[in-house]
């Protein structure tokens, strides 16, 4: 799967952490610009499968420290909870909640079980293309 | 437009229902992406089409300036695609797993599979 | 009451563990429940009597005003102790009978939950409740018949039963759907007392068909009768308990519960009287030429389906009250006789009656009690037996019509009757000693305990007939008759009267033919060849069609070749939308061509070149790189029309799609030219008419908006409901979250199975 391109591997390198860190902005103005979990998960997880083939598998697997199938656990669990504490609140589930938060420094934040559930969506996206990617990837070996 | 896009529509739509009537396992799953992408230009269209008037609302606004885009397809198309992707995946590994036990790329021989 | 009924299953649910711990006594104890009920039924008796009715309402889902209702009145508090309290017997008898049986657990919960679905059919005073337990008793009643799963004639014996009874069950439920429809009320006790506005509805000879239909299968009455005969499969106190108070009598106790609403006319009459007496007639010709113990009993309980049938059509007063003395003494005496088979088969080891003779010295007890029931069932003095069919015949000769035809048969019956009568009786008992396979000796107390009761009530009720016809017959009669008291009664003495001196008669010739019996056997060898055009042949040859049919239809549609099954689905779709568009004039409206802008059509030209290059492609590669095109594309006319979400979705999965193929495409061969030129030009037409289907809907819904479009909803809530000014992302993540859940379920779904796969395969080859 190593493709033995130096242009390729120095530019996995630099491209992944930058691919990331633009996933997660996606990710976070999803619902008030173009963006959202769909497609900050699609860019993070396409991030990934680009230092898989500029590097190899070892190598991907150990960058991504957790098990892709993990991810999609763990970002099914996100989603599902997110709709629990409207049920605490006598509505129904996944009525969506809203918080305000005071973080010393940055002024006002917005928290909300919608974002919880958004970033339940990016984990199982990223976790779905990179289980199905790296199998694959794994198989051709 | 959306008398143009029918048009094309139809023809993706024919075209990928005939890559499914061959008999290579390879066309099959060709015949699959074109298809799936058929589904959601169908979509797309019968919900109408509007020019540059994306379902998004100006900071401090409360509507969409002017008319805007269904932005119920779109959300429906968006995941629509995203699954598309999940379910051709584990076609095409269905049919690699298939072409490995059969060992022939005919789907006529894969006739028999099932019983 | 509701709880009365519920006990019966949850002790059913829990009677494997009793039997386990009761072991040899688990009959006994099982039992108790039968007797408890048998009280707490009896408890209704004085109310009852004194010309009560007891509706009693539990409420089942208040909210949907749907309720569970019961109905105590005469005729069901009848059947209801008749059920408890043969029911107690039956079960103490199969703990001895099949004792050590290994699956004698799952034998008392199939009994106790059929002996639960009988109550609650007698009881339920809803009708769809009742057609609940209707179906109930028949997969019970199929489980019990088919208890030797290991023998393929009873489990081809119980399949018969299951499918006749359940065919008679689906018209049934049409019937009663139209019946609470023309009586206005789903609950029985209202639908009786609107009996003229019932007969008079338009629905009422369909309504009638079909309930009888219903009835008559349950009741095996000819044509149906075959199932019955077929059902002695089952072990031998299951055969008493279906054929003495419980399954059979389940369709009697229909025509008996809506004689009331549905009586009374010349139809109900003639069908009801001439079916029951051909019913009559042939099932004691039968029995009269059958061998085997069992199927002589089963064959005169078609007999007595027959007379009850025919009692409850003629109507009369004098007949309601001799149908319910009549399934009083059937109940008991064919009970008995059952009980006495079973002992038979297991003290003496025999099965048919030419096996038998001289028993008398070994079992004394069970003899006398065989006598005695046999002398119920021939009609003689001064058994219950003799009561019911004097009464039987006094209702013939006083028939509101087809007089002449129903006492020949009923005459005829009645001979033949004693005749069977004789068999039962007198052939096992007397005469030379027969050898039989076991030893024979007297049964056990568990064993004899059920016929001495039913028995000796059939004495004591003979000799004091006052004693039930005062009683629950009366109350019963009474109910039949829709709620107004019937004015005869029951005596043991007539006087000199036409039915005397037919019984007299028929028992003579009865004895005569007896002494005749082995001969006439002979002569009557020729039914056997018209049995095989009889109506079991019909049905043989119906489940023969069915299966051929199904075989049929299956060889078309299931061919195993994926490219026939999209070609059904794709031409059946086209073929159906076509004919709904012609026949809602749905037209394509007018072409608008100035709508149009050069970029765009350079796109769409594009896209359709890319995708008929990749159909056309001789190679993997130049099909894989035109449908990353076509996907680009496709990405683009997205963001052209305002849909940046989709189209930045699009470019990501297009990329992601490529990768995908590229690494699994190329370890599958390179296309093959595999068809003719002729089966392409096919499915080129194919194609062209799906997507030619494709493009006239869409061209079709571009004209016709019918309705609004609820998109406005989601974009004028998305800032002050939801928050966000994204409306496509508000939608995914607030108003439609659960839609999204599900959709990244089948995402996960799918990674799982791509993971499943390629890592089993690779555990394989290790």
């Amino acid at each position: 799967m190593n493709m033995h391109s130096l242009i390729l591997r120095t530019a996995g390198h630099f491209l992944l952490p930058l691919l990331l860190l633009f996933s997660l902005f996606l990710l976070f103005r999803g619902h008030n610009e173009p963006g959202g979990g769909f497609i900050a998960g699609l860019v993070a997880g396409a991030a990934f499968v680009l230092y898989l083939f500029s590097m190899d598998i070892a190598a991907a697997r150990k960058v991504l420290w957790i098990d892709p199938r993990s991810l999609m656990g763990g970002g099914m669990t996100l989603a599902v909870l997110s709709g629990v504490p409207g049920i605490f609140r006598g509505q129904a589930f996944f009525t969506a909640q809203w918080w305000e938060l005071a973080v010393p420094g940055l002024g006002k934040m917005k928290l909300s079980t919608v974002l919880l559930f958004d970033i339940g969506v990016y984990l199982v996206v990223i976790g779905a293309v990179l289980t199905i990617m790296l199998t694959l990837a794994e198989a051709e070996d | 437009m959306e008398i143009a896009m029918a048009f094309v529509i139809g023809g993706l739509y024919a075209a990928a229902i005939y890559m499914m009537l061959r008999r290579s396992i390879v066309k099959l799953v060709i015949g699959l992406v074109l298809l799936s992408n058929a589904a959601n230009l169908l979509i797309f269209t019968a919900a109408g089409l509007t020019r540059g008037a994306p379902p998004l609302v100006n900071v401090g606004d409360v509507l969409p300036p002017g008319p805007s885009a269904d932005p119920l397809a779109q959300a429906l198309i968006l995941t629509a695609i995203v699954i598309g992707f999940g379910v051709l995946a584990f076609a095409v590994v269905l049919i690699h797993r298939a072409y490995e036990v059969v060992g022939a790329d005919d789907m006529d021989k894969m006739k028999d599979t099932d019983t | 009451m509701l709880y009365a009924i519920l006990s019966t299953f949850v002790l059913a649910a829990f009677s494997p563990w009793v039997h386990r711990l009761a072991g040899r006594y688990s009959g006994w104890v099982l039992a108790l429940l039968p007797a408890a009920l048998f009280v707490y039924f009896a408890s209704f008796l004085p109310a009852i009597n004194a010309g009560e009715t007891v509706v009693i309402v539990t409420p089942w889902m208040p909210g949907l005003d749907i309720q569970l209702s019961f109905l105590v009145d005469g005729l069901s508090l009848l059947f209801a102790l008749l059920i408890s309290g043969i029911g107690f017997f039956i079960i103490s008898y199969a703990g001895r009978y099949l004792e050590g049986d290994r699956d004698l657990g799952r034998f008392y919960v199939v009994m106790l939950s059929f002996m639960g679905s009988m109550l609650g059919l007698v009881l339920a005073d809803n009708l769809i409740a009742m057609f609940v337990f209707w179906e109930l008793t028949s997969v019970t009643s199929y489980l019990l018949i088919g208890y030797r799963n290991e023998d393929p004639k009873a489990r081809k014996a119980a399949l018969q039963g299951l499918i006749v009874t359940v065919g008679g069950g689906l018209a049934l439920l049409a019937g009663i759907v139209m019946l609470a429809i023309a009586g206005g009320s789903y609950e029985l006790s209202e639908i009786l007392n609107s009996g003229d506005a019932v007969r008079e509805h338009a629905l009422y000879l369909p309504m009638l068909i079909l309930i009888l239909l219903g009835a008559f299968t349950k009741s095996a009455q000819v044509p149906f009768h075959f199932w019955l005969p077929n059902a002695m499969a089952a072990p031998t106190p299951v055969s008493a308990y279906l054929h003495s108070a419980t399954m059979v009598k389940a369709g009697i106790y229909l025509l008996a519960r809506l004689n009331p609403s549905l009586g009374g006319t010349e139809v109900w009459f003639t069908v009801l009287a001439l079916f029951g007496a051909v019913t009559m007639f042939l099932g004691v010709f039968l029995s009269f030429r059958s061998t085997g113990i069992k199927s002589v009993l089963a064959y005169s309980t078609i007999m007595a389906l027959g007379t009850l049938t025919m009692l409850i059509g003629i109507g009369t007063e004098t007949a309601l009250l001799a149908a319910m003395t009549f399934l009083l003494a059937h109940s008991l005496y064919k009970g008995a006789l059952f009980l006495i088979a079973g002992i038979l088969d297991h003290e003496a080891g025999v099965k048919d009656f030419l096996q038998t003779g001289g028993l008398r010295g070994a079992l004394p007890i069970t003899s006398a009690l065989a006598m005695l029931s046999a002398l119920s069932l021939a009609g003689v003095v001064p058994m219950l037996g003799f009561v019911a069919k004097e009464a039987m015949l006094e209702s013939v000769l006083e028939a509101p019509g087809l007089v002449p035809v129903l006492t020949l048969l009923a005459m005829a019956s009645a001979i033949l009757g004693v005749a069977v009568a004789a068999i039962v009786g007198i052939r096992p008992w007397f005469g030379p000693r027969v050898e039989t396979p076991k030893r024979p000796h007297e049964a056990p107390p568990a064993l004899i305990a059920g016929p001495m009761v039913m028995a000796g009530l059939g004495l004591v009720f003979g000799l004091g007939p006052g004693l039930a016809d005062g009683g629950i017959l009366a109350a019963a009669a009474r109910a039949v008759n829709g709620g107004v008291p019937v004015e005869t009664y029951l005596s043991l003495w007539h006087g000199l009267n036409w039915p005397l001196a037919i019984s007299a008669l028929a028992l003579v010739t009865g004895l005569l033919l007896y002494s005749r019996w082995d001969r006439a056997r002979e002569r009557l060898a020729w039914v056997d060849i018209a049995a095989r055009f009889g109506p079991e042949r019909g049905y043989d040859r119906l489940m023969d069609g069915i299966v051929r049919i199904s075989e049929w239809q299956t060889r078309l549609l299931q061919s195993g070749y994926l490219r026939y099954y999209i070609m059904f689905i794709v031409l059946a779709t086209a073929v159906m939308v076509g004919v709904t568009a012609q026949i809602f004039d749905v037209s394509a409206g007018p072409l608008r061509l100035q709508d149009l802008r050069f970029y765009e059509l350079a796109i769409l030209a594009v896209m359709g070149a890319s995708a008929l290059f990749a159909v056309l492609s001789q190679s993997r590669l130049g099909a894989v790189a035109a449908l990353g095109a076509f996907g680009f594309t496709v990405a683009l006319t997205y963001v052209m029309f305002s849909a940046a979400d989709v189209g930045i979705t699009q470019i990501l999965v297009e990329t992601l799609t490529v990768i995908l193929l590229v690494l699994v495409l190329f370890r599958l061969p390179g296309f093959l030219g595999l068809s003719p030129r002729l089966i392409k030009l096919r499915d080129a037409a194919v194609a062209m008419a799906g997507g030619g289907m494709v493009m006239l809907l869409l061209l079709s819904t571009h004209n016709a908006r019918e309705f609004p479009s609820i998109a406005w909803y989601f974009i004028e809530e998305a800032v002050p409901a939801g928050q966000g000014r994204n409306v496509v992302n508000v939608i995914l993540v607030d108003f439609r979250a659960l839609d999204t859940l599900g959709e990244i379920f089948v995402l996960a779904l799918a990674a799982v199975g791509v993971y499943a796969m390629i890592r089993f395969r690779a555990e394989d080859r290790k």
